[in-house]
């Protein structure tokens, strides 16, 4: 009984991860995350991930901030917050929003304040729509560490 | 200090097991991925997220750490400023890590003193090289037992590594080297001979900084050339840490690049004179062959003219680029992989002349500052007479000879006015792309530093073919992206010969960078794709990003000196991507970013203005997305475009390597026009 669950669960997670895969939102980069995922840290790859759209979320609302400011000081503090979000947007191996990111920098170099604009609403697409993909992942993982656990209440 | 020592106890046979990293970096993320995959590689990992903590820890005991890896944005101090302090005081291998991969940028940290420059986000298989870093400079006698597998592994390794970080390594090897008899004999002294068994070396590599070399040419200019001799230099010099034998060798180089200088200059003066002939001038250049660079790495030997007339392609575009780059790279430097080389041999066989030239350029572009103006004008010469031919077949012919062109001229001393008006008038831009990205390519080849020469070289062609290009020009960045490469490539290349005149050069490159024709843009774009990615992608690939395609930078192998682990991946998409800039301008935009070319930005954008992008280049898949590209380039340089098709193995390195390569070049002619 206990077995199907977890097999259920573990089909679910395989699914979505594919998905996610196939769909290019995320890359091998996140598979290394899950590697990196042992005894010492199992919720290594939640909690890393969980930071970022802590940090991704601000800098979000900077970018968007900046850009709808009615002074529009420039694109250089924007390449700041940029710069940052696509390095940890990138080292979890979410390819399509670093993908975004490159479009919001070609727009930003090519000083086009709408082409921001729309590339910074395209992140936020993408960012909203990774966010609850990863949530639902690790919502089926940690069901299945319970199922695991009620069966196996020593097995990790 | 012994190694054991040096690794702060973790033993010295377990090495790099234990090796002892300081990893900077302002993003929790980032930095916490890092950790752990340092971990893995099972390094002892410190952590901050400020620059200023990291300093402070690093002054606290100079022996705790054995490499540092840092962030290039931060918020408290700039990342390179960090990385020059810490070459500075701790003489530790430092890493830059970064999730932009501008050439600029790039360029910048090689300049700095950075050991190699990752993308973000990081591998691990990156990782698992970083400790060849700490091999280099330490010391290798007591690293004997392991240095020699671990030269074996660093090469292997490097080849896994990403090409930035081959491409970093290769410049920075290949730029001191000398003729390959001479590297031997200076192997001792020599800090360079990253893929030479360290074990002859007795001492610790003394680094030859800009700022050292520039007191060790103020003391040999005080002393007389004649009368300069170790002892009397050392002491002018008044530095700690470096012995007579080290300021002995570098002399010796020296006053190879001096007499290789001076011979330039009357190979030059011929060639200026018999401008619109081909061969004799171009015959002579070939000559050039025999001396190497100051720096340079590649021997004269390996030039074969062989490896020239297989430029004789008159294949495609990209072929020629991936040919000419192959036998540039592999003449000069051995470390071209001969994938393309035969179309782009053919290409430069049509030329004929140029190739003797070509191989000279190399060679002298590995590393030396020689003024690359002659190439210019080679490349006129070459366009004109073999433009016609060519160019009905997208210049694929013309490129090599373009190349040719300039890499002969680099060290001729042709004035960058004389050639810049050649080339501006020179109808086949697609040549000088095409030159500068096989000159690219050669540096590429040759390894960081000799590459940085043809970078700047090509960026020098490729600024004359530009000339009308209004987009290049109108974005300052591509000057701008130039200058900062040629003039980082130079420092590069020249360890310091060229520093002090780079900034000449680069003003007057400004001057230079005057965009006559749109369809240069793709020059740029793909010269500085070649410089900065890798050449290690012989795929025709390459060809296809930057128009120059032809230069395909793939067919050069940096992966022994990846520095710059930059993953692979990302170049590969990126580089053929950015080549396909004739697509779509948003796209190309992204993508160029994605090739961490700086040039490839400026490209897209000029690019995107004049090709109104058809179809989006796959930024990450090196599809080739030829026909969009073509259909679009007809209107300017079929030729150039005509390799839109995106390379796999296109990596980011070769095309920020070509861009360094043009700016060197290009500040080499430069410097080279003060001189005279």
């Amino acid at each position: 009984m206990m077995g199907l669950v977890a097999d259920r669960l573990r089909a679910d997670a395989n699914r979505l991860l594919a998905f996610l895969f196939n769909q290019g939102i995320l890359d091998e980069q996140f598979l290394q995350l899950q590697q990196l995922r042992d005894e010492s840290s199992p919720n290594f790859v939640s909690e890393v991930v969980n930071i970022h759209f802590h940090e991704s979320e601000k800098l979000l609302r900077n970018l968007r901030s900046l850009l709808m400011d009615r002074e529009f000081s420039g694109y250089n503090k924007m390449g700041i917050h940029l710069n940052q979000f696509m390095g940890s947007s990138s080292s979890i191996g979410a390819k399509r929003i670093r993908n975004a990111c490159f479009a919001f920098r070609a727009a930003s170099e090519q000083n086009s304040r709408a082409g921001c604009l729309r590339a910074l609403e395209l992140l936020e697409h993408d960012y909203c729509f990774l966010k609850n993909k990863l949530h639902e992942l690790f919502q089926i993982q940690q069901q299945r560490v319970l199922a695991a656990g009620a069966r196996y209440p020593m097995q990790n | 200090m012994t190694m054991e020592e040096n690794m702060g106890g973790s033993n010295g046979d377990r090495f790099p097991v234990g090796m002892r990293v300081l990893a900077v970096d302002d993003d929790p993320i980032c930095l916490k991925v890092l950790e752990n995959l340092l971990r893995r590689c099972q390094y002892e990992v410190t952590t901050t997220n400020q620059a200023i903590k990291a300093l402070k820890m690093l002054r606290e005991n100079k022996n705790r750490y054995d490499l540092v890896i840092s962030d290039v944005n931060m918020p408290d101090m700039d990342g390179f400023k960090l990385l020059e302090l810490v070459g500075l005081e701790m003489d530790l291998p430092v890493i830059m890590l970064s999730a932009h991969s501008d050439t600029k940028l790039v360029m910048k940290g090689i300049t700095h003193g950075a050991c190699d420059y990752l993308l973000k986000p990081v591998r691990i298989e990156e990782l698992k090289n970083i400790w060849q870093h700490v091999v280099r400079r330490k010391k290798p006698d007591s690293k004997d037992q392991i240095t020699a597998p671990n030269q074996d592994k660093a090469r292997g390794g490097t080849g896994e590594v990403g090409q930035t970080s081959a491409y970093c390594s290769d410049q920075k090897g290949y730029k001191k080297r000398k003729d390959q008899g001479e590297d031997e004999e200076e192997e001792g002294e020599d800090n360079w001979h990253e893929n030479e068994d360290p074990s002859n070396q007795k001492k610790p590599r003394v680094v030859w900084s800009v700022d050292l070399h520039r007191k060790f040419v103020a003391a040999v200019n005080h002393l007389g050339l004649d009368k300069a001799v170790p002892k009397k230099i050392l002491d002018l010099m008044n530095v700690e840490g470096i012995t007579r034998e080290n300021v002995a060798s570098h002399l010796q180089k020296y006053r190879l690049y001096l007499r290789r200088l001076s011979s330039v200059a009357t190979q030059q003066a011929n060639m200026v004179a018999v401008l619109g002939s081909k061969d004799p001038s171009y015959l002579r250049m070939g000559s050039l062959d025999g001396f190497g660079d100051f720096r340079t790495l590649t021997g004269p030997g390996r030039l074969s003219s062989a490896s020239l007339s297989s430029y004789q392609s008159g294949g495609m575009f990209g072929r020629l680029n991936s040919s000419s780059t192959l036998s540039l790279h592999g003449i000069s430097s051995g470390l071209i992989q001969p994938g393309h080389s035969q179309t782009l041999n053919s290409s430069i066989n049509g030329l004929g002349k140029i190739q003797p030239v070509v191989l000279s350029a190399n060679q002298n572009q590995n590393g030396s500052l020689f003024p690359w103006i002659p190439t210019s004008i080679e490349l006129n010469q070459l366009s004109q007479t073999e433009s016609t031919n060519h160019f009905g077949e997208n210049n694929r012919v013309n490129d090599p000879n373009i190349f040719g062109v300039a890499a002969s001229f680099s060290d001729a001393t042709l004035t960058n006015g004389s050639s810049n008006n050649s080339l501006s008038t020179t109808s086949g831009k697609p040549l000088l792309s095409h030159a500068s990205t096989q000159q690219l390519q050669h540096s590429d080849a040759f390894g960081n530093q000799p590459s940085l020469g043809v970078a700047s070289l090509n960026q020098e062609s490729i600024d004359m073919s530009v000339r009308g290009f209004p987009n290049c020009l109108d974005h300052g960045r591509c000057s701008g992206n130039w200058q900062g490469t040629v003039q980082s490539s130079n420092l590069r290349s020249n360890e310091g010969f060229g520093n002090e005149q780079l900034p000449r050069n680069n003003l007057q490159e400004n001057n230079y960078w005057t965009i006559s024709h749109p369809s240069i843009s793709p020059i740029d774009l793909s010269s500085s794709m070649a410089s900065s990615a890798r050449l290690e992608d012989s795929r025709a690939d390459m060809l296809c990003h930057s128009g120059l395609n032809n230069v395909v930078v793939p067919n050069i192998d940096h992966t022994p000196n990846k520095q710059w682990g930059d993953s692979r991946h990302n170049h590969d998409g990126n580089l053929n991507n950015s080549l396909c800039w004739v697509d779509s301008v948003s796209a190309t935009g992204s993508m160029m970013d994605q090739n961490n070319v700086v040039g490839s930005k400026m490209i897209d954008v000029s690019l995107f203005s004049r090709l109104s992008g058809g179809s989006p280049f796959v930024v990450q898949h090196p599809k080739s997305e030829k026909s969009p590209f073509d259909t679009e380039l007809r209107s300017n340089e079929d030729f150039l475009f005509e390799q839109s098709k995106p390379q796999d193995g296109f990596s980011r390195n070769n095309y920020e390597s070509l861009e360094d390569i043009m700016c060197s070049m290009i500040k080499l002619v430069r410097m080279y026009d003060q001189e005279l």
